[in-house]
């Protein structure tokens, strides 16, 4: 693991323990692009992906390449450290986006928000996707203001 | 032909309350035990007349509590799903036995000692340098959903629900000022009562200068942490009429939660706009009132589910006190405190009292209606309990003398 700088949250995994459907998301990851499951019937994207469509009942999903921006929905800075390592990496923000080719709701990502200001983040902000190579198997998703 | 008024509680028993991990020697089994014999005891019944357990968020185990009190035969075992959301319905689930024949006499019961865990800390493992080996999940397996969130830093019950507030916030204009008066409220409350683990005031000044936690959320928005237990006891209004107290009965009680609710909050946050700043009750509460036939007007106390003083707004709206959004300056014009419009949380709560998952709600509830408690609001005939905001189910139960 790299080494803990204050606002970036020191993932504590090293690999998406991927399923069938879950790989083509951390496959695409790899490569940086931001990908989705989307509904092949009524193109309801559903994140993190499902067996099921929650909207038509539909099983088959295709996975379409998004752009990779999005809205900040919601988040929080969190300022105390659960656990003794996180005290180097407080105060960070964790947020809610909405992404752009999505419908919203459904398909939202959680995600530490990088190099910005805490103190300077609002519900509304525009955002774009960074990928953080973990491991040679795992890039994890942060966004950071656009 | 709904089950209004068929069933009553009869008892009600409890631990004191401790401080975290100061409730050894005792373990969460005794004080279990300890809680539902002071229930029957109230109530004027014995260990030979309990037939059932009611139960939410593995309390305990109902064969080992009726293995080690001695109950002579379990008729009924059963609980609702989740956590603390379940706390106000486990009274509708022992309603449910007693009405429908399957029992007689149902306890309901919460336990919790925090000597070696605490609900409030990391749901997922936060350390392991870069190992999974540390991760509560590994030993059956990661989920592949873990991945999804596993980067977010969203790590307790705190940083989860300050997302909704602050969503509330964004969206009404909700302000610390408002979660404050919760807190405040609630702490004039607790310091009245004996059994209370706060007993000094809490002012503004003292509330804005303590540690942010988890924006917008600081110390004094949290729920504390510690160790007791309570019970309830309910049987048929029928054999309630014979009983030591007045019955306290169930007016109607209602679980569950909008379909996209579960997974929302903790996990996903997936919840659709038009209910995502909620406390996820609002189809809760109107099967509830549509149930026991009553309005908002008509509740006199409400004893609400109170593990962050934002919660405490949202359910202001979603049981019908105010309109949706405007929590914050109904609070902040008294409406919640002794003699308002609607004294909430007369008991201190989780955040000033104890935390016994939802249950010292239920107690104070019937207290209240029976017409001996402490912060007693002048002839309170019906009550509202409710629990959580946690992952569906979230309820809530109508009590009336
Ligand atoms: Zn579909």
């Amino acid at each position: 693991m790299s080494e803990i700088k204050p606002g970036v949250y020191p993932v504590p995994m090293t690999d998406p323990h991927a399923d069938a459907t879950t790989q083509p998301f951390w496959d695409a990851a790899l490569e940086g692009r931001l990908v989705g499951p989307r509904c092949t019937n009524c193109t309801t994207v559903i994140l993190p992906p499902q067996p099921r469509c929650f909207v038509c009942q539909n099983t088959v999903f295709e996975y379409v390449d998004l752009p990779g921006v999005g809205t900040v929905y919601s988040f929080t800075v969190v300022r105390h450290p659960l656990a003794p390592h996180l005290r180097e990496a407080v105060p960070y923000v964790s947020a809610i986006i909405e992404l752009d080719g999505t419908q919203g709701a459904g398909a939202r990502m959680l995600a530490n928000l990088i190099d910005v200001d805490p103190e300077t983040v609002f519900i509304g902000d525009r955002v774009r996707v960074l990928f953080d190579k973990v491991s040679d198997t795992f890039a994890v998703p942060r966004f950071t203001k656009n | 032909m709904t089950m209004r008024d068929r069933t009553a509680i009869v008892g009600i028993g409890a631990t004191p309350y401790y401080k975290r991990g100061e409730s050894l020697p005792h373990t969460q089994l005794s004080m279990a035990c300890d809680a539902i014999v002071g229930a029957l005891e109230d109530a004027g019944l014995t260990v030979q007349d309990l037939d059932g357990f009611a139960i939410y968020s593995n309390s305990v185990d109902p064969a080992e509590v009726a293995s080690v009190l001695g109950v002579p035969e379990v008729r009924f075992a059963a609980s609702l799903t989740s956590g603390g959301g379940g706390s106000a319905g486990a009274l509708g689930l022992a309603a449910a036995a007693i009405h429908s024949g399957m029992a007689e006499v149902v306890v309901s019961v919460m336990t919790l000692q925090q000597a070696g865990r605490r609900l409030g800390g990391t749901q997922v493992s936060a350390g392991g340098g870069g190992s999974t080996s540390a991760n509560p999940y590994s030993a059956g397996g990661v989920p592949p959903s873990l991945a999804f969130t596993v980067g977010s830093g969203l790590l307790s019950p705190g940083s989860s629900f300050a997302l909704l507030t602050q969503r509330h916030m964004h969206l009404y204009g909700t302000t610390r000022e408002h979660l404050a008066e919760v807190a405040i409220t609630q702490r004039s409350h607790a310091i009245t009562r004996p059994t209370s683990l706060q007993t000094g005031p809490l002012t503004t000044k003292d509330y804005f200068a303590s540690r942010m936690i988890s924006d917008p959320l600081c110390l004094f928005d949290y729920t504390m942490e510690n160790d007791g237990a309570v019970a309830a006891v309910m049987t048929s209004a029928d054999r309630a009429k014979d009983l030591r107290h007045p019955p306290v009965y169930i007016l109607g009680s209602a679980h569950g939660g909008a379909g996209r609710w579960g997974p929302a909050i903790g996990k996903y946050f997936q919840a659709p706009d038009e209910y995502f700043a909620s406390s996820g009750h609002r189809p809760v509460a109107k099967r509830l009132y549509e149930m026991a036939g009553v309005t908002p007007d008509d509740v006199d106390v409400a004893l609400l589910y109170d593990h962050f003083t934002p919660m405490v707004l949202m359910q202001l709206e979603d049981y019908g006190f105010c309109g949706v959004g405007e929590s914050g300056p109904f609070v902040a014009d008294g409406n919640i405190r002794l003699g308002g419009k609607i004294p909430v949380n007369t008991h201190g709560g989780h955040l000033s009292e104890a935390y016994i998952i939802g249950f010292t709600h239920v107690r104070e509830a019937v207290e209240q209606l029976r017409g001996d408690a402490i912060n007693q609001v002048a002839g309170a005939e019906i009550a509202l309990v409710t629990g959580g905001p946690a992952g569906l189910p979230v309820s809530g139960t109508l009590l009336r003398r």
